[in-house]
């Protein structure tokens, strides 16, 4: 058993003992242990040098990432939040997500970019957010968004392999979550969804913070005598639409967990891309349970109001067994 | 730094560059109008001394990056001509495979990173590269230029702290030519002394006259010497005026023609430099026409090699934003 924490370290030491062009940078990564704990102990092993401390610069740290993936590196950039990684999107958007492209295939960035997403944790309006969906807009970077321990370690390591820009969304509330971690494993293909819990009457998709809350569904409605099929999506960026459409044809039926905002977000690029490719196999409309529209408030009753609940999912489920 | 110190066949080599930047520049301004070149359009006629000085100095191994005003850059750290303008016309032979037009040039064989537009956008970019350098190694510099505009952004304050923090091997070369596109410098800055940024990070700067591509070649040799021997980052603000308009659609409301005109009539960084080498005896009506026929055969031949340029086959649009397809990537997988 380890953490999910515990598991990104693993992939990180691992990564750093076998590539000395691995380096970690990011706020307070090497001497405080990462604002998540997820480096602690990183600093002693590496230095300071590959367990790199920077200033409050996100736009630039990002930047200096970018340019030394350019260099011939391979830069692992720790966003403290999905909030704070605004400041750098010029850096994603206008840099790392053009360069092969926009110099004719000359020059790639093969860049790693962690960091926390989600609510959950009562730090209000400028650290709760999902904004996953802004960053899944663009071409040019993948975005892995690990649910479990065993994808926590995989995806950053498969991250790191990748050629080309990887952002990797890891729930707040998941750090110390535990489960089991097999490190010999060959890794799940990092970029295909996977069916945690087959079932015959309703698909349940989610990812990162929201699986947890489709497999808590999924139970809930087992005791009422409906079999949920629950999909990770595990990869926003591609989005693996035949694995969905695939579910999709089997149930008939389909509820999108997203921990975004509904507006504009992932959970109706999934229905888009769902009712392009399956239209004919639904028995009903494809259902959402989103975030509500507001920015996240700091009491606990009302954050949790506002955040995707079990219950709601429950509900949505089998108001899509209604038709 | 004398003429003497320079000797007269890299004087003249310098002579024929700037000359060549700047009629490859005019060539492309006709260009434009007849609709070859679209876009934006930013020339870099009155500046070339800049370029000239700056390229020279560096070496092979030094990363360049650079904005979008770019054309004299590229062609002077030794791509072709004909790539940068079959580029323009966006063309598949083009540097960047026509994906890019004027603004984005790229060129891995000369370590020419771009060509960026986002002003301010290049610098933590450089400051990565000189980290890569640093941690792999490799003596060399990263040189990257940017304006006096960019001075403004966060982005500037940014990577001037790290490289400034990390002592990189970074040196920054800015080219102030007065105007942010329209903004003159006392109008967006509440200290227009560029100068003193960079003393806030501990980075050594001097300024230069921009316009005397000796002295540029001086203190970016001197510079770029110091930054190589690991001595950390410098600074360099690069005095010169950009002649034409800010790009092609620009009315130039914001400053009078009797500015530019003096400009232009006193301080043009090729008559200047040419009166100094007639002056050195170095150079005589015969020789200064068979620089002008020389580049004129060059430019020619740039705009032939675009002209027969190819365009790229539309099924080629999706190529190079992964480096696998994403529908591959669905099938085979990513496993390690």
């Amino acid at each position: 058993m380890s953490s999910y924490r515990d598991a990104i370290r693993s992939a990180l030491r691992q990564l750093m003992q076998e590539d000395e062009r691995v380096f970690l940078m990011g706020e307070d990564v090497g001497n405080y242990g990462g604002a998540y704990a997820v480096s602690k102990g990183l600093l002693e092993e590496f230095g300071p040098e590959r367990i790199r401390d920077t200033p409050l610069a996100e736009s630039g740290f990002v930047g200096a990432g970018i340019g030394a993936a350019l260099g011939g590196m391979r830069p692992i950039v720790e966003v403290m939040t999905v909030n704070f990684s605004l400041l750098a999107l010029d850096q994603v958007v206008n840099n790392a997500a053009t360069m092969r492209h926009m110099s004719g295939g000359q020059f790639e960035v093969p860049l790693v970019v962690r960091m926390a997403t989600g609510g959950g944790k009562q730090i209000a309006a400028q650290h709760s957010h999902s904004l996953e969906n802004w960053f899944a807009h663009v071409p040019g970077i993948k975005c892995l968004a690990p649910a479990t321990v065993q994808d926590a370690r995989d995806m950053v390591l498969q991250a790191v392999a990748d050629p080309d820009p990887v952002f990797v969304f890891e729930h707040q509330l998941l750090y110390g979550m535990t489960g089991e971690l097999d490190e010999e494993a060959a890794p799940a293909d990092p970029w295909r969804a996977i069916v945690r819990r087959p079932g015959e009457d309703v698909t349940l998709i989610g990812w990162a913070g929201t699986l947890g809350k489709c497999l808590e569904a999924a139970e809930a409605l087992a005791k009422e005598g409906v079999e949920a099929e629950v999909v990770d999506l595990r990869c926003l960026r591609p989005i693996d639409f035949p694995t969905l459409a695939a579910s999709v044809t089997k149930t008939h039926r389909a509820v999108i967990v997203d921990e975004g905002w509904k507006t504009g977000g992932l959970a109706g690029e999934l229905m888009a891309g769902l009712m392009e490719r399956v239209f004919y196999e639904l028995d009903g409309p494809i259902r959402r349970v989103c975030t509500a529209e507001v920015p996240i408030p700091y009491a606990k009753h009302m954050e949790d109001h506002a955040l995707p609940t079990v219950e709601r999912v429950v509900a949505a489920a089998k108001e899509s067994l209604r038709g | 730094m004398s003429l003497d110190d320079l000797g007269r066949e890299k004087a003249l080599g310098f002579l024929r560059q700037m000359v060549l930047v700047r009629r490859f520049e005019e060539k492309s301004a006709e260009l434009y109008s007849q609709q070859k070149i679209r876009g934006f359009l930013h020339l870099y006629i009155g500046e070339e001394a800049v370029a000239v000085g700056a390229m020279n100095a560096l070496k092979a191994e030094d990363n360049v990056l650079a904005t979008y005003r770019e054309h004299g850059h590229a062609i002077v750290r030794g791509m072709a001509p004909g790539a940068v303008m079959a580029e323009m016309y966006g063309k598949v032979s083009g540097c960047s495979k026509g994906r890019g037009g004027s603004m984005h040039l790229f060129c891995a064989e000369q370590r020419f990173y771009g060509g960026h537009a986002i002003v301010g956008g290049g610098l933590p970019v450089a400051v990565g590269l000189a980290l890569a350098d640093r941690m792999k190694g490799r003596e060399a510099v990263t040189a990257c230029f940017f304006g006096d505009g960019a001075t403004d952004e966060g982005e500037f304050h940014e990577a001037l702290n790290m490289a400034g923090l990390w002592k990189l091997p970074v040196l920054f070369l800015c080219e102030n030519n007065l105007y942010a596109m329209g903004t003159k410098l006392e109008r967006h800055e509440a200290d227009p002394e560029i100068i003193h940024r960079p003393a806030a990070y501990g980075i050594p700067a001097e300024r230069v006259d921009g316009m005397d591509v000796v002295a540029v070649e001086r203190a970016v040799r001197y510079a770029a010497d110091l930054v190589r021997e690991g001595g950390g980052p410098r600074f360099l603000e690069l005095m010169t005026y950009r002649f034409r308009a800010h790009s092609m659609y620009d009315a130039e409301l914001y400053r009078t023609k009797e500015e530019v005109q003096r400009w232009k009539a006193e301080r043009d960084p090729i008559e200047g430099f040419e009166a100094r080498l007639r002056e050195a005896g170095w150079l005589d009506d015969a020789a200064r026409a068979e620089i002008e026929r020389d580049v004129a055969g060059q430019v020619e031949e740039a705009v032939r090699f675009a002209e027969d340029g190819e365009w790229e086959a539309l099924e080629d649009l999706e190529k190079d934003v992964y480096a696998k397809p994403v529908g591959a990537m669905l099938e085979e997988g990513g496993a390690r």
